[in-house]
């Protein structure tokens, strides 16, 4: 009897329970992405009217020279984070998972710090740190040789600078995860590699490397999808210059919106970042049947 | 055994290695705060500053208005994290534990938002915030995230995960004694599940306090800025000589709490963050 009557009152809380979560949901997140779908079809300058243009921002966006670069300077941050980021924090995790070392949880802490600090704060810091003359980064460099190097304000150094600077605050993070991925492997695994006789480099390549593959999977997909979102260095760091050189898609979409009130038009360019962002989720999900290793 | 000593003595340079370059950058944050304007372009740098300026980070109070960005953080943050407590607690718990129709469609609707980032909807934002007429007005700041918007997915998500590893004869007494399902998520259900809550709570502050983007389209005034919009404001100050000591001394206290927190909590950190796979 009274588990019946549980079973009944289960339909009303549960609906009561999510409640906030949903209005959350619909009010905030829903309803906002389809306006912003209709809005991608009007000219709207933030005030005033909606004006229904149909397909015209769809065709300037393809021709629009600044988002094409904007979209190419998304591409090159986030190849730049994939492959120096990616197998750093694999290196790190490594290094962290060997049985010997003491202090494993201080050294995590460590690597962790700069992910959880606030991301403008480290900007402004790396700005500092990165400044031609003054900066800390020349001064190492001049120490072991090298040139300086005019960081944030050579088109051909912004992008790099904004890299290692990102690189830095985000590698922490890929190593936690890759670190619960190597913890996962069984032990057994190695056993058997080393009875089979095999050396340190044979058991990262043929056991290590093919049973992390859906962690190294699930981080590389969510670095793209995060890297792609890249704003708010780009605003601190750089306002996207020199020459556009660091005028990321975000960043473009702000400006578009924010400073020269096509908001219309900014939405165009949001909606098509969308769509890239689930495009990636699909390609890497086909990507992952065919070299994820599942055991 | 030598070669292994070598390997192990490898190991261990290139981990502090990494370490010390990890925490260089916040040393030269701290050291370059206390230095006065002079002393901050010397070369070869002054690591450790002589004298200490500690008023710096009492100019900072003073010539900005870093105080009423302090107060808005503090405020921002604190209904963020009550809010967020209620949503996902509840949330989580309904998902993971009680059966009602179309629950497995919701959860997924409300998974998926998790691809939406908030950049991709800046301008229709903008757009609800000020019909609302909300722009500059803390329940702009607090209501959308406190109900789980922009993110906040992730911690139902994670509440769902820790709900669902709690064997069901726990609640199964509570059943048959006639306690409404209210009731056995308060009393029975929450205590259990502390260590998640300590990640929740973590998570929560963390992203609230750390927020740039969202209050960067909704607020405009002043004194309704945060203080990451207080520190981009610094960005005035490049013309002419910049004050990299204030604007270190502005960094250092803006980053102090959430390290803070983070140094007595790593432990539910990690474990928030390698039991969903996912970012706070």
């Amino acid at each position: 009897m009274k588990r019946m009557r549980y079973k009944h009152q289960q339909w009303l809380w549960g609906y009561l329970l999510i409640l906030p979560a949903l209005i959350g949901f619909f009010v905030f997140m829903l309803y906002p992405m389809f306006t912003g779908v209709y809005l991608s079809f009007t000219a709207w300058g933030g005030f005033g009217p909606v004006k229904w243009v149909g397909l015209e921002n769809w065709i300037k966006l393809l021709h629009d020279k600044h988002f094409l670069k904007a979209v190419w300077n998304t591409v090159y941050y986030t190849l730049g984070i994939l492959a120096i980021g990616v197998p750093l924090a694999l290196l790190l995790a490594l290094l962290l998972n060997q049985k010997f070392l003491r202090g494993r949880n201080f050294f995590r802490a460590v690597y962790y710090l700069p992910v959880i600090s606030m991301m403008v704060a480290v900007s402004m810091l790396w700005k500092w740190l990165l400044s031609p003359n003054h900066g800390l980064v020349n001064y190492f460099l001049g120490f072991i040789g090298l040139p300086k190097i005019n960081w944030l304000l050579d088109p051909r150094w912004a992008m790099p600078g904004l890299i290692l600077m990102s690189i830095w605050k985000g590698t922490g993070f890929n190593m936690v995860i890759f670190l619960a991925g190597l913890q996962g492997i069984p032990k057994m695994y190695y056993e058997a590699a080393e009875i089979d006789g095999a050396n340190s480099w044979h058991k990262f390549r043929y056991v290590t490397l093919p049973l992390l593959s859906p962690t190294t999977y699930f981080i590389v997909i969510t670095t793209m999808i995060h890297s792609f979102q890249i704003f708010q260095q780009a605003y601190i760091l750089t306002e996207g210059g020199p020459r556009e050189a660091t005028t990321t898609i975000v960043y473009y979409i702000y400006k578009n919106a924010f400073e020269w009130f096509q908001m219309g038009y900014a939405c165009t360019q949001a909606v098509l970042l969308l769509v890239i962002l689930v495009l990636a989720t699909l390609f890497q999900q086909w990507l992952q049947k065919r070299w994820v290793f599942y055991g | 055994m030598v070669k292994s000593i070598i390997f192990k003595i490898a190991i261990y340079v290139l981990v502090i290695l990494g370490a010390i370059g990890m925490i260089m950058p916040f040393f030269w944050m701290v050291s370059t705060s206390l230095k006065d304007i002079n002393s901050i372009f010397v070369i070869p740098p002054q690591w450790i500053p002589r004298p200490c300026h500690w008023e710096n980070y009492k100019k900072v109070f003073e010539l900005l208005n870093f105080g009423r960005y302090y107060l808005n953080t503090v405020i921002v943050t604190a209904g963020r994290v009550i809010g967020m407590f209620f949503t996902c607690t509840m949330a989580g718990y309904a998902f993971a534990r009680l059966k009602f129709p179309g629950r497995n469609v919701l959860f997924f609707m409300l998974l998926s938002s998790l691809m939406i980032p908030f950049e991709v909807l800046m301008v229709p934002t903008f757009m609800l915030i000020r019909n609302l007429h909300w722009i500059n007005t803390y329940q702009a700041l607090i209501v959308p995230q406190a109900l789980g918007a922009f993110g906040g997915v992730f911690n139902i998500f994670l509440m769902k995960q820790f709900f669902s590893t709690i064997p069901k004869e726990m609640e199964e007494a509570a059943i048959i004694e006639g306690a409404s399902p209210f009731r056995i998520f308060w009393s029975i259900m929450l205590p259990l599940v502390k260590p998640a809550l300590a990640a929740l709570l973590i998570f929560t502050f963390t992203s609230a306090w750390n927020d740039f983007t969202y209050p960067l389209i909704v607020t405009n005034t002043d004194n309704m800025k945060v203080l990451s919009l207080g520190i981009a404001g610094f960005k005035g100050f490049r013309e002419g000589m910049t004050q990299w000591n204030l604007m270190m001394a502005a960094s250092t206290v803006s980053i102090l709490p959430v390290v803070g927190i983070f140094i007595f909590a790593q432990k539910y950190f990690i474990e928030g963050i390698t039991t969903t796979g996912l970012k706070g």
